[in-house]
């Protein structure tokens, strides 16, 4: 399974989806969240929803140089190994989405786990899951 | 509160001397809540008596919420200062990303003081704050570009909020607003002037952080039951699909959309100008504040042809809500969809307060009717009811203080009433010109003795259409007062949150209590609602608000709102209930 942005052009901007990704992450705030939307530059055009895609083939994790990130088996992404990783964000500035978010407080990345949570608290219908279900 | 939230730091700004540094002030939070508690009391410590509004001496208080950024609609910030419309309290509340932005740089309140000699803009950015020159910012012909430069300069996208001010608000007009993310506002009393006053042309805030929290598991669990009831309810319906212009429809039919400077009730031609009609022939997007699932801002797309040159166009999205419509469609005659565009467009351009600016042209297309402005002071601009045109030209003579009369209509209907006449038509109270509801003598009162003079500080208009039509007989002064007043305390709980009105029925006061007693925060939320009260109307009273002197227009009277005209007895001695409270300390009520 991996998320995907059905219609952005639906997003309202209200950011409910970054505070559920935090919650998922045992956080309220903003700071642990591996979603984002922001302006496509002021509110008058409407937003951009940056999630992880799944990349089949992810750059983030060619240039970990620790084997923190991990290519999963099926449907596309990686698997983040927390204990593994230097914060050194070679995978930050890998990811040509900006899908790569950075927690400043433990100096690590935010890696999308494909949860879906914040897709269930979407209220507009923007966010889905789609793809095959995961039996890893 | 948790021990490691930060809501207890306040930020102060010094424009004078360039400096700033940070106070903790837990007991300030337990005391007062957040928000609106918070900021009088700053405001009763900071402001000295008889401060000049646009002296540097007001302070300007920016305060957020325990509950904002843990719980969904806790999504506004109130402003509090020194107001120049009516030289006493000014308070304003918005949204946009204002709140959860101040909250994730870390602070609980922002105050800003002085005066600085140069334009500057402060980049706020978590602990790091920086004075930027704004130079070449001041003077922009649009608000927007301040905004949009400071956007490409300034980092934090997706986690800021940029509170701008343009034209109306660097020269000062005692009704010039603030915007922020383009479409929300601080728009009442005056906020943009005491921005412009210090030279401050901008504020961009931004940061993430995590917030502590004791037990995880039930704050999932409460959050999901905010989140549920909110996008289950009828709140969501309304506000999202035709959003607040829903109203226009219904308050016409009763005949309480204040008109042609409220000589009547009802305006011809309004099914064109209803939110039905925005939204089957303009809406082009529709947005939230951060932190609310509902997304009540509704977003008109104008396309209109180059003037000259075919196969140019323009197309410009503009925010539209109910007090817009009312003040600039309404009260000036004008129900032509686009015209109305194009004055709202305007409006945001300039930096004005909406109610404010178009209760102003009322009363002056009024009073050149009858005479008492002379022509040739309006700089070639011939109001005229529902000419849409020569309003838009209207606002640039008086945002540019073109003549001696836009000068002195730019302090105020109630100032420039004072020197050409026409005070039984200057639709203002205490000072401040008002918003778009005669329902009947509930708005009244609640618009002359409410604690922040908007629609929504009192519960008037919803008292008049649900007690007062029901039973016009059974009412007395003093039930209307008491009403007024109980509601009046517990949005003061609710300011101080800081949650938006628009939720108040889903933030019962049970679940107000648990969702405060989860962030850490215990009390009597009565007894604290009551005492911010009493130190709003002690501020006022102290910078010369006078129950005694208080200005009713007499056209409120004079037209009939839906139960026929409003009985000024009731609603004279519903007041002196309200000034008794207050100024006798009368308890019960």
């Amino acid at each position: 399974m991996r998320l995907s942005v059905v219609d952005a052009e639906r997003c309202v901007g209200c950011q409910v989806c970054m505070f559920a990704c935090a919650r998922i992450h045992k956080e309220a705030g903003l700071a642990k969240s591996c979603i984002g939307v922001h302006s496509a530059g002021g509110m008058t055009n409407g937003f951009v929803v940056v999630v992880c895609r799944a990349c089949p083939d992810p750059p983030c994790a060619k240039v970990c140089p620790v084997g923190a990130l991990v290519p999963r088996s099926k449907g596309g992404g990686v698997k983040f190994h927390e204990e593994k990783c230097i914060g050194c964000g070679h995978c930050k500035t890998a990811c040509p989405l900006g899908a790569v978010f950075w927690d400043d407080e433990s100096d690590q990345p935010m890696i999308c786990r494909y949860c879906g949570y914040c897709a269930k608290h979407c209220p507009h219908g923007v966010l889905a899951m789609d793809g095959e279900e995961d039996h890893a | 509160m948790h021990r490691d939230d930060p809501l207890n730091r306040i930020l102060f700004v010094d424009m004078t001397r360039k400096s700033h540094h940070v106070e903790h002030r837990p007991e300030l939070f337990e005391e007062a809540i957040g928000g609106a508690g918070v900021a009088i009391r700053l405001l009763e410590e900071l402001c000295p008596k008889g401060a000049d509004p646009l002296g540097p001496e007001n302070p300007l208080i920016l305060a957020v919420g325990p509950l904002t950024s843990y719980y969904p609609l806790a999504s506004k910030t109130v402003a509090m200062f020194k107001s120049p419309l009516t030289g006493d309290l000014g308070e304003s509340h918005c949204g946009g990303r204002s709140a959860v932005a101040i909250r994730m740089a870390g602070y609980g309140a922002i105050v800003i003081t002085g005066s600085s000699e140069i334009p500057l803009y402060l980049a706020i950015h978590g602990d790091r704050v920086h004075f930027r020159d704004a130079s070449a910012l001041w003077g922009t012909k649009h608000t927007e570009t301040a905004a949009r430069v400071i956007r490409e300069r300034e980092a934090g996208q997706g986690f800021r909020s940029i509170m701008r001010i343009g034209r109306a608000g660097e020269r000062q007009l005692a009704f010039a607003s603030v915007t922020t993310e383009t479409y929300r506002h601080f728009g009442r009393l005056g906020m943009g002037a005491v921005m412009g006053s210090k030279k401050l042309k901008a504020i961009n805030i931004s940061g993430k952080r995590s917030l502590p929290m004791a037990d995880f598991a039930d704050y999932r669990k409460l959050y999901d039951e905010i989140h549920q009831g909110a996008v289950a309810s009828k709140l969501m319906k309304k506000y999202h699909d035709l959003g607040t212009p829903a109203n226009v429809k219904g308050l016409n039919e009763i005949g309480a959309f204040p008109t042609r400077n409220l000589s009547a009730g009802r305006c011809e031609g309004f099914e064109a100008i209803t939110g039905e009609a925005y939204a089957r022939g303009y809406l082009g997007r529709r947005l939230a504040c951060a932190h609310c699932p509902v997304g009540c801002i509704h977003i008109a797309a104008l396309r209109e042809p180059h003037p000259e040159e075919p196969y140019f166009y323009k197309t410009s999205m503009i925010s539209y809500d109910y007090e817009l419509i009312y003040a600039l469609g309404g009260q000036l005659g004008v129900a032509d969809p686009e015209g109305l565009l194009l004055l709202l467009d305007a409006v945001e351009d300039l930096g004005l307060d909406a109610m404010s600016a178009g209760v102003a042209l009322a009363w002056a297309t009024e009073a050149l009717e009858r005479g008492l402005v002379p022509a040739d002071e309006l700089d070639g601009c011939v109001l005229s009811w529902g000419d849409w045109r020569v309003y838009l030209k209207g606002l640039e003579a008086l945002v540019e203080g073109r003549t001696e009369f836009w000068r002195a209509l730019g302090r105020g209907v109630d100032h420039a009433a004072g020197i050409y006449g026409g005070k039984d038509f200057a639709l203002t109270f205490g000072g401040n010109e008002m918003p778009g509801y005669h329902t009947g003598p509930g708005s009244a009162v609640g618009h002359a003795v409410s604690a922040r003079h908007s629609h929504l500080c009192n519960a008037g208009y919803s008292w008049d259409q649900k007690t007062f039509y029901d039973d016009p007989e059974a009412v007395t002064a003093r039930s209307l007062a008491d009403a007024l007043m109980k509601e009046e305390r517990w949005r003061q709980v609710l300011s101080s949150l800081v949650i938006c009105f628009f939720a108040r029925k889903l933030y019962s006061e049970e679940l107000v209590q648990r969702s405060l007693a989860s962030v850490g925060w215990t009390g009597d939320l009565h007894r604290v609602g009551e005492e911010i009260y009493r130190r709003k109307f002690r501020f006022k009273l102290r910078e010369g608000f006078d129950f005694d002197e208080l200005h009713l227009p007499r056209r409120i009277f004079e037209t009939p709102a839906p139960m026929g005209p409003v009985n000024e007895t009731l609603v004279r001695e519903a007041i002196a209930h309200v000034r008794d409270w207050h100024v006798l300390g009368r308890t019960e009520g």
